[in-house]
């Protein structure tokens, strides 16, 4: 599998993303936003399709996508009269039957799927030095914003006082996110890249009660899903995408189950 | 001199409705204040205006230096992935850049201080698998480790285990007489009688002063309204129907 270079940068592009989104989906699954990450991911597809359509990186619509998707979300949420969840819910299908919309029109290239399901084994190399800037980006942030971040999940009511208000610090996470969301949107597209994000996290945070061991285990229960999932897919001949989507999820249910037990 | 005081203060979570109006007071270095009020009567608000954290706020608030705020246990989060010791260190992150690691006398600060509230054997142990009591004394922990001039207590003695109560009641002691000025939101009239001042809320402001003047009949009567049950004589005072419950 090594010798083949597709397969071996495909392995490079779900290590690079499993670094960023493993802990960043412990700190989305703190602050009790996997809603949120869900809903950019899903919402961004009018951006993705409108990209493939023109003819433009997919990184670029994947930007696009995430600001739009992010501002109608914002807008939906504050609808008092169906509810913030209701609200988002609707925003979110809308957005998704649009993207569908448009890359199902007769002159779109039938490039659907990839935009769903990624695209690991398409990956450039140019591909995946912006992946590794997006998520050496989302690693940093994490690292500078780790103390505010435990306190504006842990304590809302005293998070001001000691010097983490969660007005400043609840946003920086939800762009850190969008930021993330770009960057795996290319390679495991829309529908999938929420998997990786939220699966190992869940995975890390139920075999461990340390904050720090749950972050550096969810990284590692991500690389292990991209290494599994490139492997499923190169010698079982199946999709890459959803190879690491299942992979992913695995852990997760194990660490689940033995919580339970 | 006032270590913490306001004047005129009024406010409320939303624009047009106060939730808290015609607060007057002021508490010098080394005083504890009681804040009394039946439920939704406007302690809670009165520390989120203390604090500055209340979005629609009129009148004047005066404080000596931060204040460090310790809310009702319950309020945290029970599966946080934290151990006792790193809840106390949080504390300090204030004062940490975030570049830097914690310095060592922070970690010895916020080992000192579960030791002050009888925990230093629970350090390691994770937060939400203490008990209600062990809990509250770990946020006084913390609120040790910022080591403010001020500190604003949001119930710290309901609903906490006897041991735990003697623990918060003897530190609260220690704390005055370093000189340190405690404002404590409490249910408990008793509880009120043994400290400083008193300062009675329903909405606005009812009285101020120290428990001897402050706490007649005729306030707790203008204080907790249909909640109140007199008992006795000497105006002994029991508030009922907190949370359905007499107590």
């Amino acid at each position: 599998m090594l010798g083949d270079p597709i397969a071996r940068r495909a392995l490079a592009e779900v290590l690079i993303l499993a670094v960023a989104c493993g802990p960043l989906g412990v700190w989305v699954l703190l602050h009790r936003q996997s809603y949120a990450a869900e809903s950019l991911s899903h919402g961004m597809l009018p951006g993705l399709v409108i990209a493939a359509l023109a003819g433009l990186p997919l990184i670029l619509g994947a930007g696009a996508g995430v600001l739009v998707a992010a501002a109608v979300i914002a807008l939906a949420g504050r609808d008092e009269r169906v509810g913030s969840d209701a609200g988002v819910a609707v925003a979110v299908s809308f957005l998704f039957g649009l993207g569908a919309v448009l890359a199902l029109a007769p002159q779109a290239p039938p490039r659907l799927s990839e935009l769903l399901f990624g695209d690991l084994l398409g990956v450039s190399a140019g591909d995946l030095a912006v992946a590794a800037g997006l998520a050496g980006a989302v690693v940093v942030a994490l690292v500078a914003a780790h103390r505010p971040l435990s306190i504006a999940a842990f304590d809302r009511p005293a998070a001001a006082s000691l010097g983490a208000s969660p007005a400043r610090w609840e946003p920086v996470l939800l762009v850190v996110l969008g930021i993330t969301t770009v960057a795996a949107a290319p390679g495991l597209g829309n529908l999938l890249l929420v998997a990786l994000v939220l699966a190992p996290a869940a995975a890390a945070l139920a075999v461990t009660r340390r904050l720090g061991r749950a972050l550096a285990l969810a990284a590692g229960f991500a690389a292990l899903a991209g290494v599994g999932g490139i492997a499923l897919s190169y010698y079982g001949g199946v999709a890459a995408g959803g190879s690491v989507a299942l992979c992913a999820v695995l852990p997760a249910l194990g660490g689940l189950a033995l919580r339970r037990g | 001199m006032s270590a913490v005081g306001a004047e005129g203060l009024a406010g409320g979570y939303r624009a047009g409705t106060d939730a808290l109006w015609d607060v007057s007071f002021s508490a010098g270095p080394g005083e504890v204040v009681a804040v009394l009020a039946p439920n939704g009567g406007g302690k809670s608000t009165l520390l989120r205006a203390l604090l500055g954290e209340l979005p629609y706020r009129r009148g004047t608030v005066e404080l000596a230096g931060a204040a460090a705020y310790v809310p009702q246990t319950e309020r945290a989060r029970l599966d946080f992935p934290l151990g006792a010791l790193d809840v106390a260190l949080m504390g300090a992150y204030a004062r940490t850049p975030w570049y830097r690691r914690l310095a060592r006398a922070d970690r010895a600060a916020a080992a000192a201080a579960l030791e002050r509230v009888g925990l230093a054997e629970r350090a390691g142990e994770r937060f939400g698998a203490l008990s209600g009591g062990q809990r509250q004394r770990v946020l006084i922990a913390r609120a040790l480790v910022q080591d403010a001039p001020v500190l604003l207590l949001d119930e710290p003695l309901s609903g906490v285990d006897a041991a735990s109560a003697e623990s918060i009641e003897a530190l609260f002691g220690e704390l005055r007489a370093e000189g340190r000025t405690l404002l404590v939101a409490t249910h408990d009239v008793c509880q009120a009688r043994a400290w400083d001042q008193v300062l009675c809320l329903n909405g606005g402001q009812v009285a101020y002063g120290p428990p001897a003047q402050a706490l007649s009949s005729e306030v707790l009567q203008r204080t907790y309204g249909a909640e109140l049950v007199l008992l006795g004589e000497g105006g002994a005072a029991v508030s009922v129907s907190h949370h359905g419950h007499a107590h």
